[in-house]
């Protein structure tokens, strides 16, 4: 039982890396805008946030500070994007692809001095009292703030996209922009903002990566999270609940690897590390092959180029 | 008030201008960057810009980087004309390189070189094509999203390889390093002049590039390709087959990434190690951008990107730069080209909100 505990914890965990980013993209998406830009912006959050933490010697504000400074950094490498693929209209593909390219370099760049830099230890995650229950305190009340947070925003974004007016907004402007647009909305402001807030909760899931999940800084750390969180969104049928769903199973899949070396399972570690790259590559097949399903699902105007006036 | 005006037909100058437009931005910006830094500006820039211009070696060492780049991005011009993502040439390279490796390694003193060289080079194409068919399969049976699947098989590549240096592929006289026996010298892709590394994969890149200009420019199948790229309704009511022209454009762009692999593992490595991939399957998106999808621009922006690789090496071996430094540069160079491009197919105008519009307001 206790392992059991052990185990889902730590699909939890991982899951919340997969979980931030992708609810973030799915508000981006609902409003009809593919950031491919996804893993740069992770890359940077990250970044950011462990620079921001290691400067500030306070631990609890430095590592505060640093969550904040990696949302940051997301959001202003979203706003770059939205500059370039709303703003004046740029190809969304090859943008988002830009912003993945240059936050690798960039990050790779920047953080080469931070490479061997140590933070300070961190303060046990969870609920006092509750967290050292048999079975239910690792399982349920043991994690770190942003766990819970991921779920909250999962349930808030439920209520925003379908029960909010708002949100209904949000996503007309992903389902017909034209009409939106002829009501009177400030299409591409609405999808800027989408796009700002998808990268903030890219760059969180970031500094989440770097200051709570790996607790250290290397180049490249985030390693195709950022695109398991793309394909999460699809996955998901663009759906807050099964986004987070999604992202335990994932997170769950990227901790097989360590929960079969740990039983003595010998299979090569090279080939287990390939797990969670094979198993999107599964599931995307799997979803996808309905597409009537997809199509019925995906905001209309999903990487569509939308201009006022044309 | 701006306004962006569609310019019917795009400006051919400004749209050829832009990636010179785009470079000088990028420049500028580095320019910043390295004032940022602390370091002078004019030296540092020197080092990407001209530097590897400078001598014999400096050529030879420009051709060695822009072969693999011109290869990878040949194919991925004709994937992105074809409007297919393929953003994973990289795991198509390492796989091309993995096909490679195996030929190489069964070579013994006997060996003929005429034999076993063309043997390497189709058998690194056909596994990178191999590695591409997946995406195309995966997309074509079950509409599976290219970018995604191309994307994840470069990590599972990046495994595979890990795997066979560290496991089965390993010398056993290596004193235990992730790596593959020393090639034989039969193996070894024949070198331009004494001396210097550059071989002649620099030809086949060119012939490559001739080819694919004719393939793209002056066949049928070339242009039912382009056509279903950028119409992709008129391709269908023209009868074309979309399913046609995915498997050509990523077939081909497997192909010309794994003999990118094989040409630079049986070259200037010599052995298969798990530093192989450096990037230029990624490196080779921008390169395909910047040369204009066209196969011409690709060999030009292939000798750019080059420069900035070895930039990059440089600013690490005389300044202490990290060799990120390249990635910003690449980074950079396809912001400012993505955005001087919007502005070749578009005018901005200055238009004076009208009477209504404030009323509305």
């Amino acid at each position: 039982m206790g392992g059991l505990a052990l185990m889902i914890a730590a699909s939890v965990n991982a899951g919340t890396v997969l979980a931030l980013a992708g609810l973030g993209l799915l508000v981006n998406e609902r409003a009809g805008v593919l950031n491919l830009g996804a893993e740069g912006m992770m890359l940077m959050g990250a970044l950011a946030g462990y620079a921001t933490a290691l400067s500030i010697h306070a631990p609890g504000v430095g590592m505060l500070a640093g969550y904040l400074a990696g949302a940051a950094a997301g959001a202003a490498m979203a706003a770059l994007f939205g500059w370039l693929a709303i703003g004046i209209g740029t190809n969304q593909y090859a943008t988002g692809l830009a912003l993945s390219l240059f936050g690798v370099g960039f990050s790779a760049f920047a953080g080469a001095g931070l490479v061997d830099k140590q933070l300070p230890e961190r303060a046990r995650d969870g609920i006092p009292m509750l967290r050292d229950l048999p079975v239910v305190g690792p399982a349920l009340f043991g994690y770190h703030p942003l766990v819970y947070g991921a779920v909250l925003l999962a349930a808030g974004l439920a209520w925003f996209f379908f029960r909010s007016r708002s949100g209904l907004l949000l996503r007309a402007v992903g389902e017909s922009p034209e009409s939106a647009h002829a009501l009177g909305h400030r299409v591409r402001l609405i999808r800027l903002g989408a796009v700002v807030f998808g990268g903030a909760m890219c760059g969180l899931a970031g500094a989440y990566v770097s200051l709570a999940y790996t607790h250290l800084w290397v180049e490249n750390l985030i390693a195709g999270r950022g695109w398991i969180a793309l394909a999460l969104t699809t996955f998901a049928t663009w759906r807050p609940a099964r986004v987070l769903l999604g992202a335990y199973l994932f997170g769950g899949l990227t901790m097989l690897q360590f929960h079969l070396q740990e039983r003595g399972v010998q299979i090569e570690s090279h080939l287990l590390g390939m797990i969670p790259y094979a198993a999107t590559v599964v599931v995307l097949v799997l979803i996808s092959r309905r597409a009537a399903w997809i199509r019925h699902n995906m905001p209309a105007s999903l990487g569509r180029i939308f201009r006022p006036g044309t | 008030m701006l306004r962006l005006v569609p310019r019917t037909p795009p400006s051919r100058a400004l749209t050829l201008a832009a990636p010179l437009i785009a470079l000088a931005l990028t420049v500028v910006l580095g320019a910043i960057l390295f004032r940022i830094l602390g370091q002078p500006p004019g030296r540092a820039l020197a080092l990407f810009f001209l530097e590897p211009l400078r001598g014999a070696d400096a050529w030879s060492e420009l051709a060695v980087k822009a072969t693999p780049l011109a290869l990878v991005a040949l194919g991925l011009c004709v994937c992105f004309r074809a409007n297919v993502w393929n953003i994973g040439a990289e795991g198509q390279y390492i796989v091309g390189a993995l096909g490679a490796t195996w030929v190489a390694m069964r070579a013994t003193d006997t060996t003929s070189t005429f034999a076993i060289l063309p043997a390497i080079a189709i058998v690194g194409a056909l596994a990178g094509a191999a590695w591409a068919a997946i995406v195309a399969f995966l997309r074509d049976r079950w509409n599976a999203n290219e970018i995604l699947v191309s994307l994840m098989l470069v990590y599972v590549a990046e495994m595979l390889l890990g795997y066979l240096t560290y496991g089965p592929w390993k010398d056993p006289d290596g004193y235990n390093f992730p790596q593959t026996i020393q090639f034989l010298p039969v193996t070894q892709v024949p070198l331009l002049a004494e001396g210097h590394r550059a071989h002649v994969g620099l030809f086949v890149a060119i012939a490559a590039a001739v080819i694919a200009w004719l393939f793209l420019f002056r066949t049928y199948g070339g242009f039912q390709l382009a056509v279903g790229g950028q119409a992709p309704r008129a391709a269908r009511y023209a009868g074309f087959s979309a399913r046609r022209s995915l498997w050509t454009a990523l077939l081909t762009s497997g192909a010309l990434s794994g003999l990118a692999g094989a040409i630079e593992v049986t070259g200037p490595l010599g052995q298969l190690t798990p530093h192989l991939p450096v990037g230029y399957g990624f490196t080779g998106i921008i390169v395909a951008f910047v040369g204009r999808l066209h196969p011409i621009g690709v060999l030009l922006s292939s000798i750019l990107m080059s420069m900035l690789y070895i930039g990059g090496e440089l600013a690490q071996s005389r300044l202490g730069l990290p060799q990120a430094l390249s990635g910003v540069f690449q980074g950079l160079l396809l912001f400012t080209l993505l955005a001087c491009d919007a502005l070749a197919n578009y005018k901005i105008l200055s238009v004076a909100p009208k009477r209504i519009e404030r009323a509305v307001a």
